[in-house]
């Protein structure tokens, strides 16, 4: 049975796109069939972040209008064979996705995968609300940041109350990841902890993804973090993240670049 | 205290950053389709008046305050010279 996972988090520049290629690969490199959705509409990245970008020729929107097949638009990943990409349109703007539309979508879709993970746009108007109807499950991407903490509580509440699974009664399994952490700067005080945010957005954790430079340069490199470096403190918290998507109870604890005694001492168990 | 904060640098900012939060939130929550509640207020209230005095829209304000214990709806209502609406007989 497949899953729609949709990443969202209200607030813009907090890791969406890079958490969904790291995620969609992660899970593509355990041998899981998966297709990462941008509905970025306009603004599309996902494709430039996952090294696509020049093999894009029809698009979700084409597919939403019956201008193209979803076969034609599909871009199978040349790293992980089990990894597609469905892109964006750069030129259409939202209105262009309908409701009607995007749920033939991802029906199809998830007849075709094992995981349709969907990359939100920022903001909580229609795009955003389209690409978390259909979901199973959510993965609302957090930074330890007041204004990105505020967004994620209101996304919750859309979560709660938009989807097609509130609207049936049923309830949406809701993950916090919490992206661009500094163990050492949260242990001093300036920057909010883990627990923190967890006590404010009453979530279960996914994973903690560690601040840290592998981040930048796998999407200069077009590859997701998990394959650019996976060994790196934040594919590791990607792939451990990605076992407890696929239900494993493990113990959230922030990965480090294992670089010497200092970093050693911040690495603990946080919940 | 200001020689203490000298002493040992700064206050730390996180725990600010999280009471903050948990304020605002705790209040954006209990506000969800508060607005829309305002609206009809506001709408009704004014319809009722209408009926007795002419009084403008922007002349009407209603403001909502909850707090832990208690909630307030204060109405704020300019009423011009008293002149009754002319009755059709």
């Amino acid at each position: 049975m497949a899953k729609v996972l949709v990443v969202t988090s209200g607030k813009g520049g907090v890791g969406k796109t890079t958490s969904t290629a790291a995620l969609g690969a992660a899970l593509a490199q355990t041998g899981k069939n998966v297709v990462v959705v941008d509905f970025d509409v306009g603004l599309r990245n996902l494709d430039l972040v996952m090294g696509a970008e020049r093999r894009v020729v029809f698009d979700l929107i084409n597919v939403v209008q019956g201008d193209a097949k979803l076969a034609q638009a599909l871009i199978r990943d040349k790293r992980v064979e089990t990894l597609s990409i469905l892109p964006a349109s750069q030129t259409r703007d939202k209105d262009a996705l309908t409701p009607e539309g995007v749920a033939r979508v991802i029906e199809e879709l998830r007849e075709k995968f094992d995981w349709v993970i969907c990359d939100s746009p920022a903001g909580i108007e229609r795009g955003a609300q389209l690409a978390m109807y259909h979901a199973d499950q959510a993965v609302v991407v957090t930074n330890p940041e007041v204004s990105s903490v505020r967004d994620s509580d209101r996304i919750i509440g859309m979560l709660d109350s938009t989807t097609e699974r509130a609207k049936k009664g049923e309830k949406i399994d809701k993950h916090l990841l919490l992206t661009r952490y500094d163990p050492a700067r949260a242990a001093r005080g300036e920057m909010l902890r883990t627990e923190d945010v967890l006590e404010i957005l009453s979530i279960p954790l996914l994973g903690i993804i560690p601040e840290s430079e592998e981040v930048l340069r796998a999407s200069n490199l077009g590859m997701p973090v998990t394959l650019s470096n996976p060994t790196s403190a934040p594919s590791r918290a990607y792939f451990e993240a990605v076992r407890r998507l696929e239900g494993e109870t493990l113990d959230v604890s922030v990965p480090t670049e294992r670089k010497g005694l200092f970093d050693w001492l911040f690495k603990r168990s946080v919940a | 205290m200001s020689f203490l904060t000298s002493l040992f640098g700064r206050k730390t900012s996180a725990p600010i950053a999280r009471d903050r939060l948990q304020i605002l939130l705790a209040h954006e929550r209990a506000g969800e389709g508060q607005s829309e509640l305002i609206a009809r207020l506001q709408e009704e209230i004014l319809e009722v008046i209408k009926r007795h005095i002419s009084v403008d829209q922007d002349k009407v304000q209603i403001k909502m305050d909850r707090g832990a214990g208690v909630s307030m709806l204060e109405i704020d209502i300019e009423v011009p010279e008293t002149k009754p609406v002319a009755r059709t007989a």
